[in-house]
Parts: structure tokens; sequence; C-alpha cells
């Protein structure tokens, strides 16, 4: 794999050899574990496997708390709290499921965002960049049902008005979601079809990591740098990789242990902070919550879908346009899908030969304002939509599609970058030379 | 000039964002210490069974507690009841049998009952389904620092009564400064409204910090417990974390010194 010349499994034993004669698996599993990676990763490199131990993790603690709840209306919520009082270590089990939906989506965004820098979506690495973004669509979908699961007041009306953006797509929507929801209005079959897809998409999830991994093995991981590996000879090859296994392993798992014993405080001490009060009130469908706020991970989307109302000129030319098809909230609908879109396309809207944001003196000025700008985003989504807050909204957002539909195009040339190392190895030495000069403790080196 | 118009647009944005934050949100909420607060805090027993004698005695009249069991009353971490008290607090409680579908008196196995008043809501979680302190700005600061308040808000509310009434379409009302507004609760804590055993003197705000204290517990029964493991958690990873530090520094050890010379 990886194009990157390099020893392969060679089965030595009878037992080995029988077994590889009729499934090569050992020799599969060997060349993804021992794939040359580049020597100067960085520590925005650990976030994979971050990633990957939530989904474990998910899929684990999930399973189990599938065997104590009870996916019905009028008994879900009663459930939920049996499992929190009489389940053993059910009250530890939970919050690890509830606070790891939230570790995993923070440890997403800082994988794409990284991505984003690095130009990890360049070519030759589209592929991974999309099946990357059809993970992120189907991790949103999962967390969004699985929030409905526990039947509280945020459930119920946080289900009721994300349906009912399928329910703004003109002419189908209000069939859509009838469907969607197997009745006219957010009840014990919506719940049921959320809980059966909360099970299935996981698995789909992990299906499509494995196609991830696969994907980036047959390119090579990308670097810092952005310099493709040497493949001319194995010599060379040597001077730029080191084997994943046991150097990235070991370097992965301590970075893993610390993000751990950053959760596991969260977890232990304020299991409850990052969640909402309301959801500890069981579902009513009489009575409605004076703010529905979604949870931190989907607030930037939410504010582009609030931003855009009936008065701003944009919804007027589009409704005008469309002769009417198009108003307010679909127009909204429209932008916080087209948010992710954007991004999907990211390979294809930057015009750069330069991989790495490093090289790119512009480039990281409206880099890390994209950053700030999803921060506020994320703050305005969840403020009540009036008054400044919807201008504000409004500002990020314009600032969102301008960065990939504009300032991408135009930056690959406009921008005058300055010159990457020659090769991996060069750069690998340069910062073990620099960071040791600084009388910093060489094992920090790959961190920069 | 650039600087004067950042200023403005600062000013012009914090005024506009206060009306809108103040609207609604929080009343006066007074930052009680709890002994249950921070990362080694845990319910103090004494409290607690106050507490609970003042749910029994005032609330539970009108508030129903249908997610706690009797049996739970004799957690080490809770109220610490002996089985015999609790089967005899227990006792005084009637329940409808699910399988003879008659009324009898309540056993260990068995939930307190539900809100006897309609309008009345369960009081099992109310403790985390409030907060005491949000913001500033919606940045979510004064929670991390003070905690989520949902206990400070109980004993805030059930002190919060200015004393003023009003008849509204036939229902009285009362101003209660916890939560900013009118409220159809009437007030119901007195000073000596309840007898301590332990000689506490039962303020008005004893009594409402006793309440709301049991109240948290009756939502977060595992509370002790979930720090206790939180804690040895941490242990471990903090020990997990230097081994693999140092494992991943000598691992690389001679790679960057190869760097270092080549």
């Amino acid at each position: 794999m990886s194009g990157i010349p390099h020893d392969h499994y060679e089965p030595k034993t009878r037992g080995e050899k029988w077994l590889h004669g009729r499934l090569p698996i050992v020799g599969l599993l060997y060349d993804t574990i021992m794939i040359p990676t580049p020597k100067n990763l960085n520590w925005m490199w650990i976030w994979g496997i971050v990633l990957m131990f939530c989904l474990v993790l998910q899929i684990v603690t999930g399973i189990v708390l599938v065997m104590h709840y009870t996916p019905h209306a009028d008994m879900a919520f009663a459930s939920v709290e049996h499992i929190m009082r009489n389940v053993n270590g059910g009250y530890m089990l939970r919050y690890l499921h509830q606070n790891g939906a939230m570790l995993f989506f923070a440890a997403v965004y800082i994988h794409i965002f990284r991505g984003l820098y690095y130009g990890s979506y360049k070519s030759p690495r589209e592929v991974t960049w999309i099946i990357g973004m059809l993970i992120y669509l189907l991790m949103m979908a999962t967390a969004f049902m699985g929030y409905v699961l526990p039947w509280g007041q945020m459930s119920f009306w946080g289900a009721t008005v994300i349906t009912g953006l399928f329910g703004a797509i003109p002419g189908i929507g209000e069939a859509l979601q009838t469907w969607l929801l197997g009745g006219p209005a957010v009840g014990n079959p919506t719940l049921n079809r959320f809980f059966s897809l909360h099970y299935l998409l996981p698995f789909v999830i992990l299906g499509l990591t494995i196609l991830h991994v696969w994907a980036f093995h047959t390119t090579g991981n990308n670097n810092p740098t952005g310099v493709d590996v040497r493949k001319t000879s194995k010599e060379e090859a040597e001077k730029d990789t080191l084997p994943f296994w046991p150097y990235f392993v070991i370097k992965d798992l301590f970075a893993l242990a610390i993000v751990l014993l950053v959760f596991w405080m969260i977890v232990g001490f304020m299991p409850n902070y990052l969640g909402h009060p309301d959801n500890y009130i069981e579902a009513n469908p009489l009575v409605t919550p004076s703010h529905i706020v979604p949870e931190w991970y989907f607030l930037p989307f939410y504010a582009i879908l609030r931003a855009f109302t009936a008065d701003v000129w944009v919804v007027i030319a589009a409704e005008w346009i469309s002769f009417g098809i198009i108003d307010a909230k679909f127009f909204g609908v429209l932008a916080m899908f087209g948010a992710i879109l954007v991004m999907a396309l990211v390979p294809w809207l930057d015009t750069s030969s330069v991989r790495s944001g490093r090289y790119r003196p512009m480039f990281k000025w409206y880099f890390w304002l994209l950053i700030v700008d999803f921060f506020v985003l994320m703050w305005a989504g969840a403020m009540p939509a009036e008054g400044i807050y919807t201008t504000i909204s409004l500002i990020a957002t314009a600032y969102w599609f301008g960065y990939f539909l504009v300032i991408l195009p135009l930056l690959g040339v406009l921008e005058k970058p300055t010159a990457p190392p020659a090769t991996i190895e060069e750069d690998f030495k340069t910062s073990v030379k620099k960071s040791s000069g600084k009388g910093i403790a060489p094992e920090q080196i790959p961190a920069e | 000039m650039i600087r004067k118009l950042a200023l403005s647009a600062l000013a012009a944005l914090s005024l506009a964002a206060t009306p809108a934050l103040a609207a609604g949100e929080l009343g006066d909420i007074t930052d009680y210490s709890f002994s249950f607060e921070g990362p080694f805090g845990s319910y103090d027993q004494a409290q607690i069974q106050r507490g609970l004698q003042v749910y029994t005695e005032v609330c539970a009249a009108c508030h129903g507690l249908q997610y706690v069991p009797f049996r739970t009353l004799t957690s080490e971490t809770g109220p610490a009841l002996s089985p015999e008290a609790m089967r005899a607090y227990a006792a005084n409680f009637e329940v409808e049998d699910p399988e003879s579908g008659e009324f009898r008196p309540a056993g260990g196995p068995d939930h307190f009952p539900e809100s006897g008043m309609e309008t009345a809501p369960d009081l099992s979680l109310m403790a985390k389904a409030r907060i005491g302190f949000s913001g500033p700005y919606g940045l979510g600061i004064n929670q991390f620092l003070r905690g989520i308040g949902g206990p400070e808000y109980i004993a805030s509310f059930l002190s919060g009564f200015d004393g003023r009434e009003e008849m509204q379409a036939g229902t009285m009302f009362y101003y209660n400064t916890a939560y900013d507004g009118w409220v159809s609760m009437n007030p119901v804590l007195f000073e000596d409204g309840v007898e301590y055993a332990d000689g506490t003197p039962a303020t008005v705000e004893q009594q409402a910090q006793d309440v709301a204290a049991f109240l948290m517990w009756a939502a977060e029964p595992k509370l002790t417990e979930r720090k206790k493991w939180g804690f040895i958690g941490v242990i471990f990873l903090v020990l997990l974390a230097s081994l693999l530090y140092l494992t991943n520094k000598r691992l690389w050890a001679p790679v960057k010194k190869q760097a270092k010379q080549g």
C-alpha cells in the first residue's frame, strides 16, 4: 500500500504460508499498521486515533445502554432514569456516551480544520476528504437522532425543529416530513425509527472509516510541509518516513491519554455542563421551551440556518427569481446544507499549487479568520434569533461562504507562496535542530 | 479613527446585547455554598436528612418524586436511613399495587408517588432541570466557575417570595425574585415551619438550602460514586500518560539524535 517503497509481510512458518495462500489477512494488517509515515507529523495528526477511539467508545457504551433502554414515548424518559439510578455503573455509561458524542465532535472539528490548514484535501487525497465529509454528515445525523432518545423537552422540540427543515422543501416538503416522522408530528413512531437508525448508522460510519483509512493508505499521509515522500527508492523513502508502528502508535496513544484525561474530568466532575437542563424535563408536546437550542456542536450550522430572515436582500432576490418557491425558511435550509457542501468541494475550490498553509502567507490570515468565524457562528447559534444576533450570524455566514467560494479560488492566483523545504527529511532535521537549540527537550519535536 | 469606530461598535454591541439577555432568563439567584460542590464535594448526610424532612412535611403535599425509589433512602452517600427507618418512612405513603391495582402502604422497592396536584411539577430531576447561573453573553463562564446552579435556583426560589400578591383571572399569583416574575405557587416556607430533630434553627433560608440539597441528591443520587470514579480515572490516566510520554521519548531519541547529526 501507499505507493511508498517499503518491506512487505513475508509469511515464514508453514502455518503462516498456509493461511497467506488462502486469505492474506495478516499481510493486510501488517501493511496497514507498518505504513511508512512522514517523520515530521506534528500533534495535529493525532486526532484520527482519538476519533477511532470515540467511535469504539460510542458503539460499546451504546450497545450496553440499549440493553436497559425502552424505545417508547411513554417509557423512554423513565428508562433513562432507570439507567441512571438502578443499572450498575449506568450513570457512568450514560454520561460517557453523552459526553463521548461531544468529544467525538470536538475531535472531528479539529481534524477537519487541520485538513483545511495543511491542504490535506488536495490531490491526490480528494477521495479521502469526500469520504471524511460523508462520515461527518452521518455523525451529525446519528448524534441528532441519539439526542432524541432520552425523550426530554429538548429532544422533542429539537426533533420538531430539525424535521421541520425538511418540511420547508417546496412541494414535497410536507409529505417528506410526515414520512420522516411516521405521523403528523413527533411521536412514538418517530422515536422508534430514530432509535433504529441511531443503532444502524454508527456501523455505516465504521465501514466508511475503513474506506477513509484505506484511501489515505493508498496515497500516503499528508504532512505539515505538504511535500510528498520520495518514492524513487526504498532508501530515500526511509529517510522521509518511519513505520506507523511503533513510532506513531505510541505517540498517538500518549496524546490520546492526555485527551482522555480532560474528557474523564468532564465526565467525572461536570457531566452536565455542556448539556441543556431542559432535557431533564420529560417531553411535553403542549409546552414549548422558551429557547430551542441544539447541542453546541450543531450551533455554527444552526446559526447559518437562522441567519437568512425574510428581510435579507439575497433572500428577497431568491424569492423573486424563483417566483416565490424559495422562501426565507427554505433558503436557510439550503444555506445550512450548502455550508457543508462548499466544505466538501474544497479540493476543487482551492486553486493554489502549494499544499500546506505553512507556506502561504496570505492564506494563513484568512484561515485563522475562518476559525474565529466558526466560533462566532457557534456563539450566535446559541443566542436568540433577534436583533443584533441575526446580523452577526449573517456577517459570519457571509464569511464562511466567502472563504470557500471567493477567497480560496482567488488566493491561488493572487498569492505568492514561500518555498517549502525540498524534502520531509530536511524539514524534520531543521525542526529537531531548532527546538534542541532553543533548549526544548527533543521529544517535543514533532509537536512544532 | 479605526479605534474609535471599533470602540463605538463594541459599545453598541454590548448595549444591544444586554436587554436581550436580561429578558426573561434569570432573576436574583444567591450563590449558596453546598457541600457537594467541586470535584471532591459530597452530600452532607445531616443536611440531606433535614431536606427530606422539609420535603415530607411541606413539598410532598403537592409535588411528587416519581423516579426515586424509597429503598435508595438507605444510600450511604445520601440520606443513609437505616433499613427499618426507611421502611417505616415508606409506609407513610400509599401506592397503587401494580399487580392487584389496590392501594397499600409503600415499601422499599416502591417509588415516591407522582405529584398530587396537576400543576405541580415532579421534583425528581428539578435540581438538574434548572440553572442558577449563565453567561456572560452566552459564553458559559459563570456556569463553569460557579456550577450550573440548579440547587441554588431552588433555594433562591423558595426564599424569594417578596410578599407581593396579585389576583389575575381568578387565580392568586405571588411575586418571586428568583423567577423574576409572578408564579402561581404560594410561599410555603416559614420561620420554624418545621422542627429539626438535630436542633438546627429552622430559618426560611436554612430550610430552602436543606431541601435544595435533598433535591440535588434526588436528581443525582450517584454523585459521590461518580466523583470517586472520576478521581480514580484521573490518577490512572496521569500515570498512563506519564509512562507513554517516557516510552515515546525513548522511542524517538535515536531518530532525533540521527537527525541532529546528519
